[in-house]
């Protein structure tokens, strides 16, 4: 045993857990790890400008690592900043730890100078939170945290450390001594469940896969077990916007994405299936549309390693609680084991059902010479980038829908967006969290300029810690996404959705130090592309798009699966007074 | 725009619009067993909170000193999708170790204490002390003009025995909230 400050501590035992770097903001009640922290050269600190975009840039190391992320920010204003970020990485179950200062002990309670009540405020944000009351036992309880943050469903904890316990002395407890947390989340999945899940593959005649985030969380191996089954049954993969790059999506397999803005082909085949195996995902109400009418002749089976995912929303004939690599390498094998069996005959017949359904070609959209159309952009951004080291990020609204639609991703971890809790202002710090941890690599941010302007101080940090981030901004002038619902259900009266005296994007550039390019001409847009991607640095790109541009196919509110939009014509009446009240 | 979106469906999917009403309702106590720290009532009285569950009792205090271990007795009501699905959330809460639903899980003994304060003279306070005789309330307290009555047993006896209480004077109810344990070994 060591004897050693809390401070000290706290960085030994993120050195313990192969911590590389930490996202963070000092103050007054985190100074003593500060000043540890400057003391050594192990762990890089990254500074940001606000706490959420240390809580997002995390969120993005840790999505495109599979590593946890690691916040470090002051008590009072420094950890409420950071509610929103964990609010989202709980949605998303994105591990992240994050250590609060707090003030001193004897001063918890009585409104101290920048007190907060961390614990309180953050404990539904949290998968878990700690208020560690004595130097003793901080070493054991950030490895528990590390633990609880990565173990079964990932997700964000926090750790409340007051500061007289950073400056007290204790013994170390490696992170190989402490006693074995009660909490194990099952992973293994019930063999029997997983024959009965089998017969089923059997004999399915319209079979679908359906995956989600769990996927990804559970690891690049999981994502070759998909493939391997997929390719092997020559069932149909759809995926979550969460669980993109799972299946290639060049793969012959590959339906595209599901829900309210999902592809034609995935949505009927959703509704048409006669066997649904999802794996990972959560039937989240963007996926189901109207639950009543949701696949109505399909046997559900449902994947997760969270039990209470589990006839959550949607009542599922089977039940499989387990990791993903788990249950799908349990799968693979059984299936094998019993001979490989399939309905070819019938699965012949469905998949041409599902050409059929890809030749409606749902993606086609109006063509333009004099403006620049988003899925015009997005398609001349996937063909200059998709053979390179690529990772994207994005914001919220239509040019995160029309990302999700018109880029390709040929493997997990390659994409971070924030699906569950919708996060505007995401996209950036995420970009910057990815481009620390993949310092080659190229990292873009298709972004929309109302949710860019929300973490836009970040770009200081890209600056400062040489992330040649490259901000691919579709401005619109518009909340785009809010604008197409005023258009679809309130009359076409466009309430406080508009971008009014923006900043001209091309000087915010040069005042950050970085490279601004604007482009309004689609002759001129690949050129632009490659000055981008050509710069050694930062980019702020301003491309200008048509501004009144909806984002199709797209379930109305209130529907289901087999009642889509797909264009313009369909818009009149689509919404109904029920579905005006969903979001 | 009437939509007259009706209370609780929010525990469904935002395109669920069911009458929640269409199941029947259901009340299960349920017994959980939480490591006996900072917060952990907090974690899962905000659990009911806020996912729209009820809450009909509460009933906690440590059972197990050594091994810092609480039992928390929850009186929940929710169709049998809900009380699935609060049971499997407080099954994930971190400090839980253990969720035993009393109400379908075997058979169950479930008592609750009260104390009810009856004030009144004369024929009023002859009969509450009769009636508490049957009842098998103790009387634990007295003064010239009130009992103070303590009395253990189901929630259905206290609330027969209020009822009965409240035309003779029944000044003020204390309940501890149901406890229970499943029965045999």
């Amino acid at each position: 045993m060591t004897q050693m400050t809390g401070a000290n501590m706290v960085v030994q035992a993120l050195k313990d857990q192969g911590v590389e770097v930490v996202f963070g903001y000092p103050g007054g009640s985190v100074l003593p790890i500060y000043d540890a922290l400057f003391q050594q050269n192990d762990i890089k600190h990254v500074l940001v400008r606000h706490e959420q975009g240390a809580v997002h840039m995390a969120e993005g190391y840790a999505r495109s690592t599979g590593k946890p992320g690691v916040v470090l920010v002051t008590s009072g204003p420094g950890a409420t900043n950071a509610v929103t970020g964990m609010t989202d990485a709980l949605l998303d179950s994105i591990p992240l730890v994050v250590l609060s200062g707090q003030v001193p002990t004897f001063l918890i309670g009585t409104d101290g100078f920048q007190e907060a009540d961390t614990v309180g405020i953050t404990r539904p944000c949290t998968k878990h939170n700690w208020l560690v009351k004595e130097t003793s036992r901080l070493s054991a309880t950030i490895h528990e945290a590390f633990h609880v943050a990565t173990s079964g469903r990932p997700g964000p904890v926090l750790i409340d450390i007051p500061k007289d316990v950073q400056f007290a002395e204790a013994d170390y407890i490696p992170r190989e001594k402490i006693k074995v947390p009660h909490y194990q989340p099952r992973t293994q999945p019930d063999p029997q469940a997983i024959e009965q899940l089998v017969e089923w593959i059997e004999t399915a005649e319209r079979p679908v896969f359906y995956t989600g985030g769990g996927i990804v969380n559970s690891g690049p191996e999981a994502s070759r077990l998909l493939r391997e089954l997929a390719d092997a049954t020559g069932i149909h993969v759809t995926s979550t916007l969460m669980g993109l790059g799972s299946y290639p999506a060049s793969g012959k397999l590959w339906l595209g994405m599901l829900g309210m803005h999902g592809l034609y082909e995935a949505n009927m085949a959703m509704h048409g299936c006669d066997l649904m195996v999802c794996l990972g995902a959560r039937f989240d109400d963007r996926i189901t549309g109207r639950v009543a009418d949701f696949s109505p002749n399909s046997t559900k089976v449902h994947a997760d390693i969270d039990p209470s995912s589990i006839n959550k929303i949607v009542r599922v004939d089977l039940g499989i609680v387990g990791d993903m690599t788990a249950t799908l390498q349990a799968t693979l094998d059984l299936w094998n084991e019993r001979g490989r069996k399939l309905n070819h005959e019938a699965i012949a017949r469905w998949t041409d059902q599902i050409n059929e359904w890809r030749a409606v070609r749902c993606l086609r959209y109006a063509p333009s010479t004099t403006t620049i159309k988003p899925q015009y952009a997005l398609e001349r951004l996937e063909a200059l980038t998709k053979d390179r080291d690529r990772y994207i990020t994005t914001e919220v609204g239509q040019h995160q829908m029309w990302a999700a639609q018109y880029l390709g991703f040929e493997a997990p971890n390659r994409w971070m967006t924030s699906g569950g809790l919708g996060t505007m202002g995401y996209g950036l710090p995420a970009s910057i969290g990815v481009q620390v941890a993949h310092p080659d690599a190229l990292v873009i941010n298709v972004a929309g300029e109302a949710s860019w302007l929300m973490n836009m101080q970040e770009m200081g940090t890209a600056m400062q810690f040489r992330a040649p981030v490259k901000q691919f901004i579709m401005n619109n002038e518009r909340l785009g996404m809010v604008r197409q619902w005023q258009e679809l259900l309130h009359g076409e009266r466009y309430s406080h959705s508009w971008s009014e005296s923006l900043p001209d994007f091309v000087k915010l550039a040069e005042a950050f130090g970085c490279k601004g390019i604007r482009c309004s001409d689609p002759a001129e847009l690949d050129d632009a592309i490659m000055e981008m991607l050509d710069y050694d640095g930062p980019v702020i790109f301003d491309c200008r798009v048509e501004k009144h541009e909806n984002c199709f196919p797209m379930i109305p509110s209130g529907k289901p699966h087999n009642e889509m939009m797909m264009g313009e014509a369909d818009v009149q009446g689509a919404i109904g007074e029920k579905g005006g009240a969903l979001v | 725009m009437a939509l007259n979106i009706k209370h609780g469906s929010s525990s469904h999917s935002a395109y669920d619009l069911r009458d929640p009403n269409g199941e029947i309702i259901e009340s299960h106590t349920l017994a959980i067993m939480v490591d006996n720290e900072s917060g952990v009532l907090a974690r899962v009285i905000g659990l009911f909170a806020g996912r729209g569950y009820n809450i009909e009792s509460l009933t906690v205090a440590e059972v197990d000193h050594a091994g810092h271990r609480s039992r928390i007795t929850i009186v929940t009501t929710g169709t049998a999708r809900v009380i699935e699905q609060i049971k499997a959330q407080l099954g994930r809460l971190v400090p839980v170790h253990e969720v035993r639903d009393l109400t379908i899980e075997g058979p169950s003994v479930q008592r609750e204490l009260a104390l009810f304060k009856v004030a009144g003279k004369g024929d009023a306070r002859i009969e509450a002390l009769r009636l508490a005789e049957i009842f098998r309330a103790n009387v634990v307290d007295s003064t010239l003009e009130s009992f103070v009555f303590e009395m253990t047993g189901t929630a259905e006896k206290i609330d027969a025995f209020a009822d009965l209480m409240r035309p003779l004077g029944l000044a003020e109810i204390a309940r501890t909230g149901v406890a229970g344990l499943a029965r045999g070994a």
